[in-house]
């Protein structure tokens, strides 16, 4: 492994820091908080690493955390390291969303419970909305990206076309245009 | 493994392919199938899983865990999560596996640049979606593009935000407007 560091840490220990990062993780902005364990705090990667891992974590399909969980892990501790942390960053934290909701459905018989979940439902759409306003914002103001970003939009939303044709044809479409301009 | 877990896995594999930008992008098409094709769930229990899997910690696509465990206890829950996150975790497994010697910078980038109209669509498809199956309204909807606007405009807490969601509504039910 190519890692310019002190100590590696054992499977166990990116078990650990990935529980901890996905259990106190609310509300994206996680590659940051990445960042400053892996990179500035503990030194274990150079920022270059990081950021090639980032980026590729975001290319490629999947949570863009859960992706750099096993790039890092892969990076740090190899096979093992890849799946402990993956482990870590996904199964404490589905243990506890399905205590939260037993938690709710014990409390279904108030009607108020329904009343403040559909408001934090409400408020919660903002956060997916203003994500997909953020990335509508990224994509170049030129003809073809904004065709393809409209189509999908259109194919997923109002006509219901199974999304996995949808992503596969508009996405290598995409994807080819791009590789073509260089 | 039960049956029914089964078919959850079958919905939820091919879904994990299609997250490309997070979580999010697979949302509308989860409802399709979920409420619409399959009647697992009624639009507003997805709705409510919904707003559990915003205000819980963790990957956002915890939320097929959630209707896993919602639909069919413990083996749904296993089904949907292993369904969501193990395709794209073996795949960037093998990416990773294979950086050290991949020339991928000029494919990388296209790859980025390419995806990127694409994973706004599919976002905007799923608030759309969501927007949609909203029962609360008017008063809902404009809930939700408040938040939107803070969002986008503060550094706003986005859990503060949801707390502030259910609070309003709390407190709109027990004045007698929701």
């Amino acid at each position: 492994m190519p890692v310019s560091t002190p100590e590696p840490p054992s499977p166990a220990q990116l078990f650990l820091i990935f529980a901890r990062i996905g259990l106190t993780s609310f509300g994206g902005g996680l590659s940051g908080w990445l960042l400053r364990e892996f990179v500035q705090q503990r030194k274990l990667m150079s920022e270059e690493d990081f950021l090639n891992g980032l980026s590729i974590a975001q290319a490629l399909p999947g949570v863009n955390v859960t992706n750099m969980a096993i790039w890092i892990g892969y990076r740090l501790g190899g096979r093992n390291g890849a799946i402990a942390s993956w482990l870590g960053i996904v199964v404490p934290a589905a243990l506890l969303i399905v205590l939260i909701s037993t938690a709710f459905s014990a409390l279904a018989g108030f009607a108020l419970t329904h009343v403040a979940l559909a408001g934090a439902a409400c408020a919660a759409i903002g956060l997916s909305l203003s994500m997909g306003l953020t990335a509508a914002r990224r994509v170049p103001r030129r003809a073809f990206p904004l065709a393809i970003m409209a189509v999908t939009f259109v194919a997923v939303a109002i006509l219901q076309w199974p999304l996995i044709w949808t992503v596969l044809v508009a996405g290598s479409l995409s994807v080819a245009v791009s590789y073509s301009r260089g | 493994m039960p049956a029914i877990a089964l078919s959850i896995l079958v919905v939820f594999l091919p879904l994990s392919l299609v997250t490309i930008g997070g979580g999010q992008s697979a949302v509308a098409d989860m409802h399709r199938q979920i409420v619409d094709l399959h009647g697992w769930m009624t639009a507003s229990q997805f709705v409510d899983a919904f707003a559990i899997s915003r205000l819980a910690p963790g990957p956002g696509s915890l939320l097929a865990t959630l209707i896993g465990w919602r639909i069919a206890g413990p083996w749904g829950a296993l089904a949907a999560t292993i369904g969501i996150f193990g395709p794209t975790a073996l795949l960037i497994y093998g990416v990773a596996h294979i950086w050290s010697r991949f020339e991928g910078a000029r494919l990388l980038k296209a790859m980025e640049r390419g995806l990127r109209p694409v994973a706004a669509g599919t976002i905007l498809a799923a608030s759309y979606v969501l927007l949609a199956s909203l029962d609360s309204g008017w008063i809902g909807r404009g809930l939700a593009l408040a938040s939107t606007a803070l969002l986008m405009a503060t550094p706003i807490n986005p859990l503060l935000l949801i707390g502030g969601g259910a609070g309003c509504f709390a407190l709109l039910h027990l004045v007698g407007l929701a």
